[in-house]
This record gives structure tokens, C-alpha cells and sequence, in this order.
């Protein structure tokens, strides 16, 4: 699975993407997989509510199951216009 | 109906012939500029964005628009990268029959792409730069559409 992070929290973790092998069934479990990878990513993933995901490019929210699931991404809220 | 999401500036003129040409039946258009405000410390902004998904949520909120208002045409233009001070962002244009659905289509539109479109922006330089909080006075003028 592809993981993506957007904004700060791409600055935060030092990656823009990483590819991952997950067991978790859902959003949440996933990003408590992604804070355990080292200490960018729980400080990254430190205030859940300044995160927002999308799954396959479609906005969702941390409860969302992951089956079928390809590509993930992490972000601030957005601030387009 | 179309979106563009792309570094280059844009020409709000020829934006406007374009959506224009070789039409009769259009009574009313609006377009909304919007400019990269001067920050203290000076410095414009960064623009980041989700290449992909803000292909596709520009015109998913174009389609939302076109679904609401009887629009005879509507373009939305985002701009992505290092933006100076007094640099255009973003042009969205709705042209309708009457204008009550071209103002109101065109807020409409803004309204999503600011909470809803996958862009994120840094203001400043260097050290001095930050991420932009998203506002809450932008969620809540969401819910009017509701």
C-alpha cells in the first residue's frame, strides 16, 4: 500500500510517500502502525484532530475499513483558494 | 465545464472569451479572482496539492455547481507552486441565463475549494515560512449550501 503525506505533515515525517505492508483493518489502526515507525511519524500523528485522509484519492475518515485499498493520504486540513 | 490545476499564470480575459465564444443564450457571467495578499515579514506563498485527487475534486465541485444552478458554462483555474505577492491563485467563472445563479454558483464554488479541494498553503520564506490553519469562518460557510 502507498502512503502519501501532504504539507507539514510530509515536512514532519521527511517523506512524501513510503510503501507499506499493513495488517491493520482500518484507518486508525493503520496510522497507530505508521506513529510506531519512528518518533517524525508519532509526532506527526500526535494531534489526530488536525489530520484529515483520503483513501484512493476520495476524502474518508479514520474509521473507514482498508480492504481494496491502494493508495493512502495523510494531511492538514486543506486551505485551497 | 472545465478545470485546470497548473503552475502557469492565467489570463482572466481570454478566460472569459473563451467561455463566450460563438454564444447568444448567456445573460450573465461572474468570475472571482482570487490574489496572493502581502503576509509580514514579506515573501509570497507555496502552494502544495494532491496531483490526481485535485484534478478530480475541482470537478466534482464544478459538477456539484452545474447539478444546482441552470449554468450555460463554468471554469475553474487553481494555480499550484511559488506564488508571489499579488499573483492570481485561483479564477472561478459561472455563466448563467440570469445572474442570481452565476453570483451564487461562482460562491458556491469558492466555497468548496477552500475546505474542500486538496491545496495547501505555506506563506513566507525560508525560516520565516509557516503552513496556513485552515479557518473555521471556511467550514462554516460551507453549511449555507447545506
Amino acid at each position: 500500500m502507498k502512503v502519501l503525506y501532504f504539507a507539514w505533515l510530509r515536512e514532519r515525517i521527511g517523506l512524501p510517500f513510503e510503501v507499506v505492508s499493513t495488517r491493520a483493518d482500518d484507518v486508525a489502526g493503520l496510522v497507530a502502525e505508521l506513529a510506531a515507525r519512528s518518533e517524525a511519524h508519532a509526532l506527526a500523528f500526535s494531534d489526530m484532530r488536525a489530520v484529515r485522509v483520503a483513501l484512493d484519492q476520495e476524502l474518508s475518515d479514520m474509521s473507514a475499513p482498508l480492504a481494496g485499498v491502494a493508495e493512502v493520504a495523510f494531511f492538514p486540513p486543506m486551505t485551497g483558494g | 465545464m472545465s478545470v485546470s490545476v497548473q503552475a502557469a499564470d492565467f489570463d482572466l480575459g481570454a478566460e472569459m472569451a473563451a467561455l463566450r465564444a460563438g454564444r447568444s443564450d448567456i445573460g450573465a457571467v461572474v468570475s472571482f479572482s482570487g490574489l496572493v495578499r502581502e503576509v509580514t515579514g514579506g515573501g509570497g506563498m507555496t502552494l502544495e496539492h494532491y496531483p490526481g485527487m485535485t484534478e478530480a475534486a475541482l470537478a466534482e465541485i464544478e459538477a456539484k455547481a452545474c447539478a444546482r444552478w441552470e449554468l450555460l458554462g463554468s471554469r475553474i483555474v487553481h494555480r499550484f507552486g511559488a506564488l508571489e505577492p499579488g499573483a492570481q491563485i485561483v479564477l472561478v467563472i459561472a455563466a448563467a441565463r440570469h445572474r442570481a445563479a452565476a453570483f451564487e454558483a461562482a460562491e458556491f464554488m469558492m466555497d468548496y475549494l477552500k475546505s474542500r479541494a486538496p491545496f495547501w498553503k505555506k506563506e513566507g520564506v525560508g525560516e520565516a515560512s509557516r503552513w496556513v490553519d485552515a479557518r473555521d469562518v471556511d467550514e462554516d460557510a460551507l453549511k449555507r449550501w447545506d
